[in-house]
């Protein structure tokens, strides 16, 4: 496993993930500035992403959908906020309609991608931040499991009973 | 990857259940909400060991549904509210999915550079 630390915080809605790779900056950077290689790990093995525009400069745009199992495809964008080859990315990830279109009602968050090199191994940390609380509750309610949604529903009834 | 996230999820949600499924523990949950208390205080209010309040804190604990903290002699147990919890829910998912990828990337940098194109 590459990765190496995993900070979270519950106030800033914040999650730091670190992870250490055995090859230079330059070919991590591939992985985020190529859409060939982007596509082969940004979605899970179940829903692969297809990316359909990739400009990475700043102010430029991604867009991607992942389809599932079934075909359903979902929709998703980058705004590109900053980027300095081969160190740092910063940008919006958000959902869009069946057209690709931004879809506003639907929650952001923004990430920020580091990386340093040093003695040919390469650090990759990614700062993933809600936009937002509402934002946050967005999430859970869109992706979350049944299971979860009902138990994190329950626990104010059940300590009320 | 997304069966790991949910795997994850659903060892999580098993776990809030049976935090939640016992009277003593929602009695412990509630009582910490009112305010911070001392696993000794607790066990004072049960007819229980202190060894059996302890691990009921434990199971609490293990749910995200309190923390422990020292103190001098004392182990003080607060409790994480609704808000903290549906926090470390939202985050815990958001780790899943970037150690997902973050395997993913690792497979394909094992792979030589040019072989790119072919290994879907």
């Amino acid at each position: 496993m590459p990765v190496t630390d995993v900070q979270k915080d519950l106030d800033a809605l914040m999650m730091t993930i670190t992870a250490e790779f055995d090859a230079s900056a330059e070919r991590l950077w591939q992985i985020w500035s190529d859409p060939r290689q982007l596509e082969r790990w940004w979605g899970p093995p179940s829903h692969p992403a297809t990316v359909t525009d990739h400009d990475l400069s700043p102010g430029g745009r991604v867009a991607y959908y992942m389809t599932s199992p079934e075909g359903q495809q979902y929709h998703g964008w980058w705004k590109v906020e900053e980027v300095e080859p081969p160190t740092r990315l910063r940008f919006e990830d958000g959902f869009a309609d069946d057209q690709g279109n931004p879809n506003p009602e639907l929650p952001t968050s923004v990430a920020t991608v580091t990386l340093s090199e040093s003695d040919g191994r390469t650090t990759m940390a990614i700062e993933s931040r809600f936009s937002s609380r509402e934002q946050m509750e967005q999430t859970i309610e869109m992706g979350a499991e049944q299971g979860m949604k009902e138990a994190l529903g329950q626990i104010d009834a059940l300590l009320a009973s | 990857m997304v069966v790991d996230a949910k795997a994850a999820e659903e060892r999580q949600t098993d776990l809030l259940f049976k935090a939640l499924g016992d009277p003593t523990r929602r009695d412990i949950l509630g009582r910490a909400r009112d305010g911070e208390l001392s696993v000794s205080a607790l066990a004072r209010l049960y007819p229980v060991s202190l060894a059996a309040v302890q691990k009921h804190v434990a199971t609490l604990e293990r749910a995200g549904l309190v923390t422990k903290q020292r103190r001098g002699r004392e182990t003080v147990v607060h409790a994480e509210t609704e808000a903290l919890h549906r926090a470390r829910a939202a985050l815990d998912r958001l780790e899943s999915a970037w150690r997902g990828r973050i395997d993913r990337i690792d497979k394909i940098l094992d792979q030589p550079e040019n072989g790119d194109q072919q290994c879907l």
